[in-house]
């Protein structure tokens, strides 16, 4: 499947964008609703872009009575992300989720303090309140992501989303200062793609849950390496802002790639099959 | 959204004063209202960089660029038959439907203005300057009246007068101030132009809003 990465795509306001995907990731939602941080919120840097946006979102409840029935109508496969600062923050949410496609669960924003409790606490308290299937989203800075795969795994995750964005810093050449308020952001685009084949590759090694691959894709290559890695899916992110049609560009050429390499025809097909755009 | 993205092919590429004119054969891509944005590609940036329309002359998209940063510095640079790619006309641009309308412009906050002057069929206009270099770039609307620096273009505007200004914020927040009911033209640093990054957050009616969605102008409260 070709999905959009979180936080990089509002379908209500850019629905033929969204109908290019097989799926739509929704911003991250938190319990209550966000502003963000201050501006400047972002930044570009060599090869990539620094954000701070800092979870800006409308909260669960707005979420679930204006912005939920309003994507339903898309006619999308859904999958929504979710943010907190405990384990029943995430699993509160997860137990209002129904009909959609796959929750994401965000353990690794570096623009807010992090969750005090484990990604595996986390994940078993929302296994425990939703059947439905459950993506656990990590972050590349952890010195072991193949070590959180695990044991996310072993706490009922289904899927592993790989990966979030990493801390960066950008200084003004002019004035030396940094270009966010906030000071630090989360770096992603092109940059950070080898960070993110890594930990494709070190998960997919250690454990069985499919993984949605994402980190400075922008070419059909990108996807092919990818899915080599042990990715079955793969999200857009940065990609989008320059390339609105980057799915369907993307697509198209993946349509056309002729795989000699035995792996990448298995996992070529899967992801042909598993396509519904 | 009418917006669309296509490869357009560079025209030309004039200098006026400090700033360049920057002229793209229009493909099929609609030159929307004035005070709409666009998303240009900028070559050897990850990120497209968003200006106003400034003129729709036939078969052509016409825009003017201050060279301030790796961006609009590669803009500057394209020559004649390079192309890039551009996506629009994006957020949402000046109401027209006033009655005693008065343009304000402030250094390359002017950019949309003679694309607005000509839906208006070409109001008053007051343009405020850092330098006369700079305001050489008034020529592309004939008539309008000069203030350079330290002369404000906020003490050319008379009372009565429908504002629509577009200008570095503080000369924004001057007009605003004077002007309640005032149409003003905002920037804030855009990644995407289409609402999907948040990156555009600016403060209105109390709350962060995407300016990309929300604006670029919006209507300055009354006091
Ligand atoms: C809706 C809209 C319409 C615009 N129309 C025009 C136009 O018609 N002509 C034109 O020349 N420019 C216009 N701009 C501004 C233009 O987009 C920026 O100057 C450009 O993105 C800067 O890129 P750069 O790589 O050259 O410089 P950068 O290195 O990105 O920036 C150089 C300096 O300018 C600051 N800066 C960058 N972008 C902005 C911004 N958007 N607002 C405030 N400060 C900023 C940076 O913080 C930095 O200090 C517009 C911006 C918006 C949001
Ligand atoms: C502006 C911006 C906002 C983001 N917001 C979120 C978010 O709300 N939740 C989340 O899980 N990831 C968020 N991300 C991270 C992306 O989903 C993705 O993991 C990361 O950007 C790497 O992919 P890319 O290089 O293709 O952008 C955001 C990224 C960007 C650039
Ligand atoms: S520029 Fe991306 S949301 Fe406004």
């Amino acid at each position: 499947m070709l999905l959009n990465a979180s936080g990089c795509l509002d379908a209500l306001i850019a629905p033929d964008v969204a109908r290019q995907l097989d799926g739509f990731v929704t911003k991250t939602i938190t319990p209550l609703p966000r502003e963000g941080n201050a501006p400047p919120r972002i930044a570009e840097t060599a090869y990539g872009m620094l954000n701070a946006i800092g979870l800006a979102n409308p909260g669960r409840e707005r979420f679930l009575a204006d912005t939920l029935p309003q994507l339903r109508e898309l006619a999308l496969p859904l999958w929504i992300s979710v943010g907190g600062f405990c384990a029943a923050d995430y699993a509160e949410t997860c137990a209002r989720l129904h009909d959609v496609e796959a929750i994401e669960l965000n353990f690794s924003c570096p623009n807010v303090d992090e969750a005090a409790d484990s990604a595996a606490e986390i994940v078993a308290a929302c296994r425990a309140a939703t059947p439905l299937p459950l993506y656990a989203k990590l972050s590349a800075a952890h010195p072991d992501v193949a070590e959180v795969a695990r044991a996310v795994a072993t706490a009922g995750a289904d899927g592993l989303s790989l990966i979030n964005t990493l801390r960066g810093l950008a200084l003004d050449p002019r004035t030396l200062k940094p270009t966010l308020a906030r000071g630090t952001g989360g770096l992603s685009g092109p940059s950070l793609k080898p960070v993110a084949l890594a930990a494709v590759h070190a998960c997919h090694a250690a454990t069985d849950l499919p993984i949605v691959g994402m980190g400075g894709i922008t070419t059909a290559q990108d996807v092919v390496e990818f899915l080599v890695c042990g990715a079955q899916h793969v999200a857009l992110g940065t990609v989008l802002f320059a390339d609105p049609d980057a799915p369907k560009r993307i697509r198209d050429a993946l349509g056309v790639v002729q795989p000699d390499d035995r792996r990448l025809s298995a996992r070529l097909l899967e992801f042909r099959a598993n396509a519904v755009a | 959204m009418d917006a669309r993205r296509e490869r357009l092919r560079v025209a030309g590429a004039e200098p006026i004063g400090l700033y360049t004119l920057l002229r793209l054969e229009r493909g099929d891509l609609d030159p929307g209202a004035p005070g709409q944005f666009f998303m240009l590609e900028a070559p050897g940036r990850l990120l497209p960089r968003a200006l106003s329309l400034c003129l729709a002359p036939t078969g052509e998209l016409a825009f003017l660029i201050d060279p301030i940063g790796p961006g609009t510095e590669a803009l500057c640079e394209l020559e004649p038959g390079d192309e890039i790619h551009v996506f629009g006309p994006l957020g949402l641009g000046f109401r027209l439907d006033v009655e005693r309308p008065l343009l304000v412009g402030g250094g390359i906050g002017m950019a949309p203005l003679p694309f607005l002057a000509e839906a208006l069929r070409f109001p008053p206009a007051v343009l405020g300057f850092r330098t006369p270099e700079h305001a050489e770039a008034a020529a592309l609307l004939p008539g309008a009246e000069l203030a350079i620096d330290p002369t404000f273009v906020t003490e050319l505007i008379l009372p009565g007068q429908d504002v629509l200004a577009c200008g570095p914020e503080p000369m924004l927040h001057a007009v605003a101030e004077r002007c309640p009911g005032a149409q003003l033209a905002w920037e804030a640093p855009m990644a995407c132009g289409y609402g999907g990054c948040y990156g555009c957050a600016v403060e209105i009616d109390g709350e962060l809003k995407r300016l990309c969605v929300e604006g670029p102008v919006l209507v300055s409260r009354a006091a």
